[in-house]
């Protein structure tokens, strides 16, 4: 049952995510995405980490698509005005199809020799709690950088993202 | 759970792949950035199989913190791209060919 669950979910993740790069609408496309989220969390789930199944939708699906939405929203880009609709498509797609189909004929190969790849994954599961022990025991240090890395990126995107006009030092305005 | 390992690392790839098709044919800043994301969560893919295939918790921790990271790399390049919406009043790649000395 679990076997039939992945391969159904694997082909609407692939699905999902092929209509997203695909479409012209980046909304639609961020619809798609959180689509294939859902099915990538599933997948999370019946590989036995429940945490991280639903961290991906909350943080992936719930934040970061919400984020995009919000973006986009407030670009309030004109209709008329697509970045992909001019230019010979066909001619654009055609060599990034080529060297993808190498490279993806390469990584089948490459997993094929694998003797490894080959076995059955066992049926297992992580239990939230020793997820937590793990993180914030083994990985304390870790957590402690990535912290530090997230105040980095806001005040990075606070910067990046001044109104415009405010030249002058952040601070300096009354 | 009976799948092979290699079916697992086989979808992981084609997302892959089809995260990688969206940045190098789009046009679309928003539309390279959702490419990048979706590289990003085919490698977590990977990361949670192996997780599986060991059963060790260290994958699903290495998850924990690629979504660390993609959270903030989407928040400064959001912000990248309202300021360069801001600048150009596009969003399309090729009015960014060029350096400003």
């Amino acid at each position: 049952m679990a076997t039939l669950l992945f391969y159904i979910l694997g082909a609407v993740a692939v699905a999902a995510t092929a209509m997203a790069v695909t479409r012209r609408n980046p909304v639609h496309a961020v619809i798609y995405l959180v689509n294939s989220f859902f099915a990538l969390a599933l997948i999370f789930y019946l590989l036995g980490a429940p945490m991280v199944a639903a961290l991906e939708v909350i943080i992936y699906a719930g934040a970061i698509m919400v984020l995009f939405l919000f973006i986009i929203m407030m670009l309030e880009l004109s209709p008329g005005e697509d970045a992909d609709r001019q230019g010979p498509v066909p001619l654009q797609w055609l060599p990034v199809l080529l060297l993808g189909a190498a490279i993806l004929g390469c990584t089948l190969l490459l997993l094929q020799l694998d003797p490894a790849a080959g076995q059955q994954l066992p049926r297992w599961y992580a239990s939230p709690r020793d997820f937590g022990y793990t993180l914030f025991h083994e990985y304390a240090l870790a957590v402690e950088i990535v912290s530090f890395q997230l105040l980095f990126a806001a005040v990075g995107a606070f910067y990046v993202g001044r109104a415009a006009g405010t030249k002058e030092p952040l601070g300096g305005e009354r | 759970m009976i799948v092979p390992f290699q079916h697992l690392l086989i979808l992981a790839s084609i997302l892959f792949l089809l995260g990688l098709m969206a940045v190098l044919v789009r046009r679309n800043l928003i539309m390279i950035l959702i490419g990048v994301e979706i590289m990003l969560n085919a490698s977590g893919l990977v990361l949670v199989g192996a997780s599986a295939f060991w059963q060790q918790l260290d994958g699903q921790v290495m998850v924990i913190f690629l979504m660390a990271l993609t959270s903030a790399e989407v928040s400064i390049s959001l912000a990248m791209v309202v300021y360069l919406n801001r600048r150009k009043k596009t969003i399309d790649v090729r009015a960014f060919d060029e350096l400003r000395g």
